[in-house]
């Protein structure tokens, strides 16, 4: 059957009934591979337990002055500095035009609240985790590839192309802070 | 290399078999009949010395899978597992690790073989693509397969090369949370890895044998470039080359061996012995050895072009570095074959070859001081060699006077061997 109706539709060059069929046949089906296909891709993308972590409250009260912690947000490491005055006014004083992705250190921290500095710790290159209280700018430099940031988180020196990515958080209280 | 089948069934069982599945005619026609160049040298040995390393890193990594555990809490302590209680499970385990390596070592020389002697030129370029493929295939397979032990080194691998492509514009973050199933590397991650390491050997085997198919096709490439005029310049598949390829493996076995028993993780690194912390980055981060030329690639772009930001701009070299190789075919426009014949490519090919070790060398250094700067001129020339040299040296560089057949290279080399010099030094590359 199928071999008579491509001869027919050999024969006849103007595309007819069967034509229209085929084409309608073929779209429907394409749709509905692609119909199947998406659910099996869209498995891998972030399951609802890993989705159910994106907010957590974190207590300040424990860091000191000049001391920086780690803590786990979504499965990412997070830095959480209590900045000295000498580091605010140091990234204070930095001239936008020597900053590569320019950004005040008002836009870094939240208003009354700018000793604290809270920003993801992955290095905006690849990834690494930048280590503290080093480089030649008193803050970040990471290990992988050279990459070096200021004490209000910007990028400086090296191949990152952004300042370390500030999370979305907002203070609960003076000493409480909710990310995510 | 179409040739008649000279397969007479030889007894009632085997022509029953034969009028229903003519495998056995199919076997005898290509594992053991095939015509072969007789003026092959040890160069190409190698292919056979890479699917003889598939059949091991299959059959090794089925047995690690029987006990191994992929999960954040368990990965890295269930392959401690197998190295100290399995039996037997210390050598398996390093058989598959190191294996990777000589994997790589192999197929580096076999794709230099290549591009010395021009086996990628008119008719198998397809031959010489479905390499290329099988190479993609063989690097993504060793990087997932790195991740699986779950140590220092292997999360942090996992992190830098997924983050690679974070740096495609628009579509990266929603890309790298499909690939990572997180907005980190993490169980999803590892689970994932560890089903697609499982799959893709078996994807390699199939994408083999579409390479070999290729193969057969036009037949082997050989030492002087000159095709096959008549079947007296070639030679049965088996035995003869069964035997060489036999004993070429058993060669390559002896450093494969030393590295299993003697020196298991020379080839690794001490922080894979640490389980991996997501909080902490190890001071020097370093991929394995036959990334590395890729990693100085990676890495030595730090400057913006353009609009293109540094970060974007290393990854398209990187991914550049191996998609070049798919048109090699038809980037190279010299008619000779054989980098024997070609006075001037050869200068030009063993500086790449130089430079290519050089790469390893700086991708393994600190990105800092004069090793950027290295890196930027490696990575240059490495690019120059396919774009610029090898367009036009077949139109400028005069190649020296080709041997009319194999048959007569073969017997000037041995009448006169003062007078064949040229096709002496073909043996000897």
């Amino acid at each position: 059957m199928a071999t008579q109706s491509n001869l027919a539709h050999q024969d006849d060059p103007k595309p007819g009934r069967r034509d229209f069929l085929y084409i309608a046949a073929g779209a429907v089906g394409a749709v509905g591979v692609a119909g199947v296909t998406w659910p099996l891709i869209n498995q891998l993308n972030p399951d609802a337990s890993v989705l159910a972590l994106a907010s957590i409250e974190f207590d300040l009260s424990g860091i000191e002055v000049g001391q920086s912690v780690t803590i786990k947000w979504r499965g990412l490491p997070v830095f959480v500095r209590n900045r000295t005055p000498e580091e605010i006014a140091e990234a204070k004083a930095v001239p936008m035009s020597d900053l590569k992705d320019p950004a005040t250190d008002e836009q870094r921290t939240k208003p009354g609240h700018e000793q604290w500095l809270i920003m993801i710790a992955n290095c905006t290159h690849l990834g690494c985790i930048p280590v503290g209280d080093s480089g030649d700018y008193n803050g970040w430099a990471c290990p992988c590839h050279g990459s070096q940031f200021d004490t209000a988180g910007r990028i400086r020196k090296g191949p990152a192309p952004t300042n370390l990515v500030l999370p979305p958080y907002e203070f609960i209280s003076d000493t409480l802070v909710k990310i995510g | 290399m179409a040739h008649e089948s000279s397969y007479v069934p030889g007894n009632v069982v085997e022509k029953w078999i034969d009028d229903r599945l003519p495998i056995i005619r199919w076997s005898k026609e290509h594992l053991m009949d095939y015509p072969t160049p007789k003026n092959l040298n040890y160069w190409w040995t190698f292919g056979a010395i890479l699917a003889f390393m598939l059949g091991v890193q299959i059959v090794t990594g089925i047995i690690l899978a029987m006990h191994y555990t992929p999960h954040v809490s368990l990965a890295f302590d269930s392959v401690e597992h197998i190295r100290r209680d399995v039996n037997g499970g210390r050598i398996i385990q390093a058989v598959h690790a190191t294996g990777a390596s000589m994997f790589f070592a192999a197929v580096y020389i076999h794709m230099f073989r290549g591009l010395y002697f021009g086996s990628y030129k008119a008719p198998r370029e397809i031959l010489w693509i479905l390499g290329v493929l099988l190479f993609v295939l063989m690097v993504t397979t060793a990087f997932m397969g790195y991740v699986l032990p779950w140590g220092q080194m292997s999360f942090w691998a996992a992190t830098v090369i997924t983050n690679i492509l974070g740096a495609i514009p628009v579509l990266g973050t929603p890309i790298l949370e499909l690939l990572r199933g997180g907005f980190a590397v993490d169980n999803a991650t590892l689970n994932r890895f560890f089903s697609l390491h499982y799959l893709l050997p078996f994807i390699i085997a199939a994408v083999v044998a579409l390479h070999i198919w290729a193969l057969h096709v036009p037949g082997n490439n050989n030492p002087i470039g000159v095709e096959v005029k008549s079947s007296r310049e070639t030679v049965p598949f088996h035995p003869y080359y069964t035997m060489k390829d036999l004993f070429a493996i058993i060669v390559f076995c002896i450093p494969f061996a030393w590295f299993v028993f003697f020196a298991p993780d020379i080839l690794g690194h001490p922080d894979n012995y640490i389980m991996a912390n997501s909080q902490v980055t190890p001071a020097h981060i370093v991929p394995e050895w036959y990334f590395l030329p890729f990693y100085a690639i990676l890495r030595a772009i730090d400057f913006n072009i353009l609009f293109i930001d540094s970060k974007l701009g290393g990854v398209i070299f990187f991914a550049g570095a191996i998609l070049v190789l798919f048109f090699v075919p038809w980037l190279d426009t010299s008619k000779v074959r054989s980098g024997t014949f070609r006075p001037v490519f050869k200068w030009f090919y063993w500086l790449f070859v130089a430079n290519f070790v050089f790469l390893t060398w700086l991708g393994s250094a600190p990105a800092e001081g004069i090793y950027v700067l290295l890196s930027k001129i490696a990575t240059a020339y490495y690019f120059i060699y396919f774009i610029i040299v090898l367009p036009l040296l077949g139109r400028f560089e005069t190649p020296r006077p080709l041997p009319t057949s194999i048959t007569e290279s073969v017997l000037a080399k041995h009448k006169a061997p003062a007078a064949a010099q040229p096709v002496a030094a073909s043996t000897s590359h």
